[in-house]
């Protein structure tokens, strides 16, 4: 019992852990399947051919390609923005300032079905072309709330006595802002645009409505679900899944070594 | 001693009627002050008095209600503060916690403009003793390094004005006496003007030159430390730079340098230039250390102020010996006793006579506040 005690916490945060990616597991593993059928669901045989061949199902590259330019091009400039939006939330005061703070939640909090069909609607009464320009311009505006509510909380944790003994030290406002705030909320920003770009990503439902007849990469998965997912999905989710996981390991090992390496030098 | 380094000369800081109200309330009141070139200046006062307010204002982070501010003859008021000759080292430090300790204390020499750090920014570690430290983030500092890290990066800008806002609050006592020292060693090498702004009266009597006693956003009280401590004006700075002990009383009479004041059917002498008083209605002062204990029978030197009283408390604090004697109208007056002798010491319910010569009495105002500036006195250990 004493022993069950101790070890509870262990045992729950295992069982978290396995809960969380069990089901990336079985699409890594699905991704080494010869499927039988057309559905890639039992396993069947081990076969390295979607992987061999990435792009061997037509419109699955391409998809896959274009997810990433717009997540790409819709972080950067939600980034920018956002970024920019927060410093102003933040640092001044002006009218409207409260309205503003809360109005920035609201794309958070408005259900994903709602904005498509309201971008829908104004796309269609403003007789826009459907495609990337307006998929891109959608994901900017969805991924904006999420950039400016993680820069402002990094912003608010900042010593405003840092930007002050800027200024002491004859550091002009965009000095000031070049040499002490940028960098120190920069790890923020870093952080919300991958929010950002996971955001835009793997968007469906607003990119469904905007997309018109263009398919991104979630929007081909939808469709091929109906036929059966081709293997090469799989693999290609795996290799998105790694990247993230290389990614983030890296990034512990350089922060880890370099506290080390503060450390042993003091 | 070495001559101050700087090349050019340092000027005067004027405030003048500076105010600066907050919500109705006045944090600084109508302040007129000057602070002279190349002096170190503690402005002393109780949490909230303003001091913040009134550095922060000369900095240029806050803007006065009303007033101006002078460096020489160069207003500096309306100046945006990263143009003010002026530079602050702040409560917390405020280092950059991105850059190195180099890094930071070359901060204001590269946004001038400066081409060459190097040269000055190592001779500014070097007084400061942290050359070892150069490389190194301010996060990995003791908090003693750090604050001389805040020293040299507003120092090495060479301002009319240092700005220092109780720059060693966050240290230990012996590390804080420690730095004292220190703060006045840079001050005598660069020259520069010192504002020192602290709550501990103690601090500010060893390092000042000149103090200024703030309280409720007003100057009561500005002179040399001794002056003061000695010849308080007001019962606020009485109490707040030490123990006092205060008898109110009438001004009755006197003859040349010295006037007689009597208090509860006693008469005791002050010199006529430490009576504060504006009319007859005054309080009699006297610091408990320049009191003696003499026993019941024993003659007092000629001409001193004397009382009979009875020992109420003793307690021994190493250096002196603490005592409570209760006088004829019933006040427990303090008085310090220096452990001279191996002597046994005076025991409670003691007989004893007390007095002090005339010089050391000083009279305030009777309109005062016996107990004011008390309450907010901060006792050094
Ligand atoms: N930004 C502000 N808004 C409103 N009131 C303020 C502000 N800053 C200071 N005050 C008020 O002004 C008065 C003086 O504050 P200040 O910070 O100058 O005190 P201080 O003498 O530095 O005290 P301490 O020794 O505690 O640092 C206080 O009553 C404080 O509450
Ligand atoms: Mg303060």
């Amino acid at each position: 019992m004493a022993w069950l005690r101790s070890k509870l916490l262990g045992i729950v945060a295992v069982l978290v852990l396995v809960y969380l990616f069990v089901p990336i597991a079985v699409v890594a593993v699905l991704s080494f399947n010869d499927p039988e059928g057309k559905f890639n669901i039992s396993w069947n045989e081990f076969s390295l051919s979607a992987w061999g061949n990435l792009c061997g199902v037509a419109g699955v590259c391409q998809s896959f390609i274009l997810s990433i330019e717009i997540a790409l091009i819709a972080t950067l400039i939600a980034t920018v923005f956002g970024t920019m939006i927060a410093l102003a939330l933040v640092r001044y005061r002006f009218r409207g300032r409260g309205a503003a703070n809360s109005l920035i939640f609201l794309p958070m909090a408005t259900p994903e079905v709602v904005l498509g069909a309201s971008l829908l609607a104004l796309y269609l009464n403003l007789r826009l072309p459907l495609g990337f320009w307006t998929i891109l311009i959608a994901h900017i505006m969805f991924t904006i709330s999420f950039i400016v509510v993680a820069v402002k909380a990094r912003l608010q944790g900042m010593d405003p006595r840092l930007e002050e003994a800027a200024q002491d030290l004859y550091a002009s406002p965009w000095q000031t802002f070049r040499f002490v705030t940028f960098p120190l909320v920069l790890p923020g920003i870093l952080g919300a645009a991958l929010l950002g770009f996971a955001l835009s990503f793997d968007d469906f439902i607003i990119s469904n409505f905007a997309s018109g007849t263009t398919v991104t990469f979630p929007i081909f998965i939808w469709g091929a679900a109906q036929r059966g997912i081709p293997v090469q999905v799989y693999a290609l989710a795996t290799l998105v899944f790694a990247l993230a996981l290389v990614g983030t390991v890296v990034g512990q090992i350089v922060s880890s070594r370099r506290r080390r390496k503060l450390a042993a030098s003091s | 001693m070495s001559e101050p380094r700087r090349a050019t000369p340092v000027e005067d800081l004027n405030l003048v009627k500076l105010s600066k109200i907050y919500g109705g309330l006045a944090a600084v009141d109508d302040l007129t002050l000057t602070i002279p070139g190349g002096s170190f200046f503690a402005l002393l006062g109780p949490s909230g008095c303003g001091k913040t307010t009134t550095l922060r204002m000369v900095a240029g982070l806050e803007n006065p209600t009303s007033g101006q501010m002078f460096v020489g003859a160069q207003e500096i008021t309306d100046l945006k503060a990263y143009k003010r000759p002026v530079n602050t080292v702040f409560q917390s430090y405020a280092l950059f916690p991105h850059l190195d300790i180099f890094e930071n204390v070359a901060f204001g020499l590269r946004r001038r403009g400066v081409k060459d750090v190097t040269g000055p920014v190592e001779r500014m570690l070097e007084l400061v003793e942290l050359t070892s430290m150069a490389r190194r983030k301010p996060g990995q500092l003791s908090g003693g390094q750090q604050q001389r890290v805040a020293v040299a990066r507003a120092l090495i800008n060479e301002p009319d004005v240092l700005l220092l806002d109780e720059p060693l609050g966050a240290l230990d006592l012996k590390l804080r006496r420690q730095m004292q020292i220190e703060l006045k060693r840079i001050q005598v090498e660069v020259g520069t003007t010192f504002v020192h702004v602290t709550h501990d009266q103690e601090e500010a009597m060893t390092m000042a030159d000149t103090i200024a006693v703030m309280n409720q956003g007003r100057i009561e009280q500005l002179g040399a430390p001794t002056q003061i401590y000695e010849n308080p004006a007001t019962a606020f700075v009485a109490n707040f730079l030490g123990q006092c002990n205060l008898v109110p009383g009438q001004i009755t009479g006197g003859d040349g340098d010295n006037a007689v004041l009597s208090a509860n059917g006693f008469n005791f002498s002050v010199p006529r230039s430490r009576i504060h008083a504006a009319g007859s209605s005054a309080i009699l002062g006297v610091r408990p250390e320049k009191i003696t204990m003499y026993w019941a029978d024993e003659p007092l030197p000629a001409g001193h102020n004397r009382l009979e009283g009875t020992v109420t408390d003793v307690s021994f604090t190493g250096v002196s010996t603490q005592y409570l004697v209760k006088v004829p109208w019933g006040q427990e007056l303090v008085v310090f006793e220096q452990n001279l002798s191996l002597e046994e010491l005076s025991r409670r319910g003691e007989h004893v006579q007390i007095g002090w010569a005339p010089g050391h009495t000083f009279a305030l105002d009777g309109a005062e506040d016996i107990t004011a500036g008390m309450g907010s006195h901060v006792v050094g250990a």
